[in-house]
């Protein structure tokens, strides 16, 4: 069963004149512990799509169920739940806070959900740890790379037992290894059980998913067939 | 690709063997550009009758895979002009895929987005293959790394060029442009590089 599921989902922001359809009719479904990215121009309803996911918008007509549940069904409160419990998110620009440490960063929607501070900057701090940054934790974001900003970022979308990882252009700015090493960390929780979109104008962060599609307009024009094995592609070389 | 080049190159640091040519120059090519052994043979008769390399003492008379060879100092010289100088890159373009999209561009009943489409699924398609071999990188030595690399920054390339075509064409379909390609100032501008 997919943990998320889009069913028909529209958009549409304002009313007669001034409406647009940022999304139209878009259907997809992500399965625990594969990697999705969705692929599109600057206005194509990538971000609109990525925020309806993470329930931080309500698609004006279409269902969207998280593990099974309708959010359309969900109350404010079991939607805040989910956000903490469930879904982590990754942007572009980290949204990190600056009045607190990397630790205390990662360790925020832990607390928010009611895990004893302690207990969570330990749990953050491991968190830290995986990602190879265990050492910038007492650091405040203005002191880190952006490299170890995004890295904060990601420990913060995949800590505790968060299964639904949703990422927007997550490599950002960053140069061309720091966005694999992103891209890598994506892929490491995706082989750990959770379920991740990314969404990305860049074929190169793309390539690295599981299913590509690809957004048009608001559309879903396409997707990628899951590929061969690689050394298929060298035989081929080969033998031309 | 220039198997002969390549070839000078394994010799600089000493003799070697038909065999073992075609082994390093495998493993040099991060084993993505395979060699037959015929080839080698080949390409080493050619090098040794242009002087650029020199049978070992008494290999003449041996059959073809026990003869060893070593770089001359022509040799040298011409590997080390090969390195320094660019491949020709300044060559008008004739890509097929840029061919494929303008002859589309002039058919009234083809959706040229879903041209480019069907290019853009098919290239992504390969550069997931292409990262699927970065995936672990213990396993990459730095020969592959480089190669998988060019392919998938020489991919990304076409999918940013099928992109900022699709920008173009949808722009251009909302406000058709005054762009005349048999326009004599642009062919006569075309032509000068030629």
């Amino acid at each position: 069963m997919s943990f998320l599921e889009l069913r028909d989902v529209s958009k549409v922001y304002g009313t007669g004149a001034t409406e647009v359809k940022a999304i139209d009719h878009v259907s997809l479904n992500v399965e625990l512990g594969s990697l999705v990215a969705v692929m599109g121009p600057s206005g194509s309803g990538k971000s609109t799509l990525l925020t309806i996911a993470g329930s931080l918008e309500e698609a004006t007509t279409g269902e969207v169920f998280v593990n099974g549940q309708s959010l359309r069904q969900m109350s404010r409160n079991g939607k805040a739940r989910l956000r903490r419990r469930t879904i982590g998110y990754v942007f572009q620009d980290y949204n990190l806070l600056a009045g607190l440490t990397a630790v205390e960063n990662v360790a925020l929607p832990l607390e928010l959900d009611g895990v004893g501070a302690k207990s969570a900057r330990a749990t953050a701090s491991s968190a830290l740890d995986e990602l190879g940054i265990g050492d910038r934790g007492v650091r405040f974001p203005d002191e880190l790379s952006g490299g170890e900003r995004q890295r904060v970022a990601i420990a913060r979308a995949i800590v505790g037992e968060r299964r639904l990882l949703l990422a927007d252009e997550p490599s950002g700015a960053l140069d061309s290894a720091s966005s694999e090493g992103v891209m890598r960390m994506i892929l490491a929780a995706c082989k750990r059980g959770v379920a991740a979109v990314v969404v990305t104008h860049e074929a190169q962060l793309a390539s690295w998913a599981d299913r590509v599609v690809f957004l048009r307009d608001g559309h879903v024009v396409d997707h990628t067939v899951p590929p061969p094995s690689p050394e298929a592609i060298i035989e081929e070389g080969a033998r031309r | 690709m220039s198997v002969r080049h390549a070839l000078l190159g394994l010799l600089v640091d000493g003799p070697k063997y038909g065999f073992q040519l075609r082994q390093e120059f495998e493993a040099t090519t991060g084993d993505v550009w395979p060699l037959n052994v015929g080839q080698v043979y080949t390409t080493l008769q050619r090098l040794e009758r242009d002087g650029l390399i020199a049978p070992l003492d008494g290999a003449d008379e041996r059959e073809d895979q026990q003869r060893g060879f070593q770089i001359t100092p022509a040799g040298e010289a011409e590997l080390s002009q090969w390195l320094n100088t660019p491949p020709d890159l300044v060559a008008p373009p004739r890509d097929e895929l840029v061919i494929k999209v303008l002859v589309a561009l002039r058919l009234p009943d083809v959706d040229l987005q879903e041209v480019l489409q069907v290019h853009r699924r098919y290239v992504v398609e390969l550069m997931q293959q292409w990262t699927r071999l970065k995936e672990d990188e213990g396993e990459l030595d730095l020969a592959l790394a480089l190669v998988v690399d060019a392919e998938l920054l020489r991919l990304d390339s076409v999918v940013r060029w099928l992109d900022a075509a699709a920008g173009r064409i949808k722009r251009a379909e909302l406000d058709p442009p005054v762009f005349d390609p048999t326009s004599p100032r642009l062919r006569r501008r075309l032509a000068v590089r030629r």
